[in-house]
């Protein structure tokens, strides 16, 4: 009975382990053993960093078009209205991330406020 | 060179440290005490959540792994789910060793260190390469890794249950946080023109990509989408060269 318990309190953290763990760091086990394969100057580091690029932003464009939680409730306008005048403040702003977080953070707020969402 | 290697990586790995005090670290804190709401209201255990953030250290498999868990999915439905959303993690860190390692440093270093790869600290370090010497560079990368994990499992472990309490607004401005600051520390630290290229490509392709198919969606992008950056910088940069020669 007891090591049914154990069995209990353990499989979760096991299930994390394997499903989250070991199938997230993999690929990072790989990552390396293709980066070291590649040099510096190399058109392959050209292109996988395109590759990684382009990942990236594709998780970016998901995260503002299909957003999950509170922010699901807000219209998708809004979302990129305050993104693209974020990144826009960013560029006039001399490349200042900081400039293009708050005021994407503004719009949006100054958007959910208006709209009483 | 009469310094040993040892006090030479020093200093970088405690400036890599210092890194902890930057908008991209603060930014990621708050997405993790997004995770943290997320985790409480999907009746995720406290220490299930903290062991979470520390051995698996990318908020999108976290994210993904708790709602296959939500779903009731399998073992082997969670982890095919959590590796599809992992992947991107590979050409990331592919990207990153050749410019970090230098001739000397063993592959069971890299392997470890590969760990603290996630967004935020792969764009945190390429966007300040070019201010680290090669020698200083795994130390740099891994002061700023190890410390952004530690200091993020603590996150974790102070704000949980505590965030539940927020006003749901203050968590959508939290979680927004994320997409802005990749976009423009991206920009900002991009070297080539293809990163450019594959930034516009990718924002364009993400979406439609997904609308197919959500589950693979991505890694379409992602591969698709950098390869047509790649050969357009290709053709640009030959473009240059044809030019310069005449």
């Amino acid at each position: 009975m007891q090591s049914d318990g154990m069995m209990e309190t353990l499989w979760p953290y096991l299930f994390i382990a394997i499903a989250g763990w070991l199938a997230t760091d993999i690929w990072r086990w790989l990552g390396v053993l293709l980066g070291n394969r590649i040099s510096e100057d190399s058109v392959w580091l050209i292109w996988v960093r395109s590759v990684a690029t382009a990942l990236v932003a594709a998780v970016v464009a998901r995260l503002i078009l299909f957003p999950t939680g509170v922010l699901e409730a807000t219209p998708v306008s809004l979302r990129i209205a305050a993104v693209a005048t974020g990144f826009v403040v960013f560029l006039i702003a001399r490349q200042k991330i900081f400039a293009g977080i708050l005021t994407a953070e503004a719009v949006l707020l100054g958007g959910i406020y208006l709209m009483q969402i | 060179m009469s310094t040993q290697p040892s006090f030479r990586q020093r200093p970088w790995f405690l400036l890599g440290m210092r890194g902890i005090f930057s908008i991209p670290a603060l930014v990621l804190t708050s997405a993790v005490v997004g995770f943290c709401g997320f985790a409480y209201e999907a009746g995720i255990s406290y220490g299930q959540a903290v062991f979470m953030m520390g051995i698996i250290w990318a908020l999108p498999a976290q994210f993904v792994l708790i709602g296959a868990i939500l779903a009731g999915a399998s073992l082997p439905a969670a982890a095919l789910a959590v590796t599809l959303s992992s992947m991107r993690l590979m050409p990331m860190v592919a990207a990153l060793v050749p410019e970090i390692r230098t001739k000397s440093t063993p592959t069971w270093v890299l392997l470890v260190v590969s760990h603290f790869v996630a967004v935020t600290s792969w764009v945190f370090t390429m966007e300040r390469l070019d201010r680290v010497p090669r020698e200083g560079r795994v130390a740099f990368f891994t002061g700023f890794g190890l410390t952004l994990t530690t200091v993020n499992i603590v996150v974790v472990s102070v704000s949980y249950g505590v965030i539940s309490h927020l006003p749901a607004m203050i968590g959508g401005a939290l979680f927004f946080l994320t997409p802005i600051y990749f976009l423009t520390s991206i920009w900002a630290s991009a070297r080539g023109l293809e990163v450019y290229l594959a930034m516009v490509i990718g924002l364009v392709l993400g979406p439609a990509f997904h609308m197919a198919d959500e589950e693979l969606g991505l890694l379409y992008a992602g591969i698709i989408g950098g390869t047509l950056a790649f050969f357009l910088e290709r053709l640009i940069a030959a473009r240059r060269r044809a030019k310069s020669a005449v």
